[in-house]
């Protein structure tokens, strides 16, 4: 009792951290029994191989990983949403010409708005036909998955901006050139990293989706070819290394968006 | 040390719709500010008194008649008629010193020049210490006191001010009255700018004003021109302060009777 009442005073310790972080485990911890339970006692061993129990997954994902082929698959399906990444970054300055000038945003609009609404996935037949099956029409289809996110964030950054801003930028002598570059882009940041990381989301989700249908490595790829030889165990490691991979790019962009802009509410703290 | 001239200046407002009458908000408003003077615009809301300051600085123009400035009409907005806004309208990606820096890189100062004008108009206002700070970590008055510092580093000829104190708090509105008053009473009066506020505070254009514009409500047309004589700083217990107060009071009431 004593004990408690000291600590809650002082800063918690790692071990009091640590010991809240475990408390919140706990019902995973509950349902991961409950799997293995389910999997090894109730069911048996031919409907077992749909659910393999977590300790068989486990050793799947050790073998995966001690192999090099999880780290290889996670690395061509990186590498794919990179590479559409920096195509997909043409929305910026899009989107900041359409944000800024009327004129651009009149004659662009209606196209985006046509293509928009298209899903990413209705892409995949034509882009098969276009650029046949491997890197160049993953990346097409994630290209999609990414570009659109960035685009309208940035188009709503821009006409977002307060006009005392540009009034006072103005008022302090800045040309339309520096307007544009020094106020107008720099105030839409904050909105242009959270279109990043809605692009990058929906980019990786449309990545599996590609790969799943056009690709010969990636973890779409890998989750869709252990199926055809029943790996179920395979299937759910491929599964969860997607999840936890579009977890940390999530995590890295809102880190990086603090540390470039410290003085963002929007990036949070 | 310059003057400003508003001569005959009206603002028409077309209607939202075909059938919409035409909104007037201005109805030709004349009045001239000396050199060193600090000149209050005092209305009630919705009277058109910062549609006039906008015209001022250049962002509007004027449907009648015109402003000039030493005798010159204006143009576009420029640094020689550097505004204060009520919101502050900061920087939020610049420090305390890179918002302040801002205007004297537009005006290409060299750089050993710009940081002895920031490091003075920082001690002008009262923010040596807080040089590095983004404007998210001030108060209220701390970032309007940024804004002041950044409007006067660029060495406007006019400093214009848009309900600079409105949007804060009771005690700090004082405070910056207060502050204002030290300054405009501290500074020698050839090297003071003049400077135009507009304001719904008779309170605050009493404290500070040489002159006191009283405009009606809309349309905005000028209801008395008030010279202040006033020593400074001023003492608000004073029985001149509390006459010149109750005088204004009465045009302005006399104002709200009209319309009611």
């Amino acid at each position: 009792m004593i004990k408690g009442a000291t600590s809650s005073k002082r800063p918690p310790g790692l071990l009091a951290i640590l010991g809240s972080k475990i408390k919140n485990l706990t019902l995973i911890a509950v349902l991961l029994c409950l799997w293995q339970y389910v999997s090894v006692a109730v069911l048996d061993s031919t409907s077992r191989v749909l659910l393999p129990p977590p300790t068989a997954i486990f050793s799947a994902a050790w073998e995966l990983l001690s192999s090099g082929e999880l780290l290889r698959h996670t690395r061509d399906s990186l590498k794919r949403e990179v590479v559409a990444f920096l195509w997909a970054t043409i929305s910026i300055p899009i989107g900041i010409a359409m944000g800024w000038w009327r004129t651009v945003d009149q004659q662009l609009d209606p196209l985006m708005e046509m293509l928009r609404p298209i899903p990413p996935l209705a892409w995949i037949p034509l882009s098969i036909l276009w650029f046949g099956i491997g890197d160049a029409q993953n990346q097409f289809i994630i290209f999609l998955g990414i570009f659109f996110p960035i685009l309208l964030n940035t188009i709503n950054g821009v006409k977002g901006i307060e006009l005392n801003l540009i009034r006072a930028a103005r008022c302090l002598g800045a040309s339309e050139g520096n307007i544009l570059w020094r106020i107008v882009v720099k105030a839409a940041m904050p909105q242009i990293v959270t279109g990043i990381r809605v692009g990058l989301g929906v980019g990786w989700m449309a990545l599996v989706a590609a790969e799943l249908v056009g690709a010969n490595s990636g973890l779409g790829f890998l989750i869709n070819d252990a199926r055809t030889v029943l790996r179920t165990d395979y299937i759910i490691v491929g599964m969860a290394t997607i999840g936890m991979v579009g977890l940390l790019i999530d995590q890295a962009i809102r880190e990086l968006g603090r540390r470039l802009l410290p003085w963002s509410r929007v990036m949070g703290r | 040390m310059s003057n400003l001239t508003v001569k005959n200046v009206s603002k028409i407002y077309p209607g939202h719709s075909a059938n919409d009458e035409p909104v007037l908000a201005l109805d030709r408003v004349s009045f001239h500010v000396e050199d060193h003077e600090f000149c209050s615009v005092l209305g009630h809301s919705g009277c058109g008194k910062t549609t006039l300051l906008m015209m001022m600085a250049g962002f509007e123009d004027a449907s009648e008649g015109q402003i000039m400035v030493d005798g010159k009409p204006i143009g576009k907005p420029t640094w020689q008629r550097s505004i204060v806004f009520q919101d502050y309208a900061l920087f939020p990606w610049m420090t305390v010193q890179e918002n302040i820096s801002f205007g004297l890189e537009m005006k290409k100062i060299p750089l050993a020049d710009r940081k002895e004008v920031i490091q003075k108009n920082i001690q002008l206002v009262g923010l040596s210490g807080f040089e590095n700070r983004y404007p998210h970590q001030l108060s209220g008055g701390m970032k309007q006191r940024v804004s002041i510092a950044r409007a006067l580093a660029v060495d406007p000829k006019v400093l214009l001010m848009d309900e600079p104190f409105a949007a804060l708090d009771a005690q700090n509105r004082a405070l910056m009255q207060e502050e204002m008053g030290r300054i405009l009473a501290s500074s020698d009066i050839t090297q003071r700018k003049t400077m135009i506020m507009v304001t719904h505070s008779i309170d605050e254009a009493v404290i500070l004003s040489d002159r006191i514009v009283v405009l009606t409500r809309r349309p905005g047309r000028v209801k008395a021109n008030v010279i202040v004589n006033l020593p400074r700083p001023r003492v608000e217990e004073s029985p001149e302060f509390i006459a010149l107060k109750r005088q204004i009071r009465d045009l302005i009431h006399d104002e709200f009777e009209i319309e009611a």
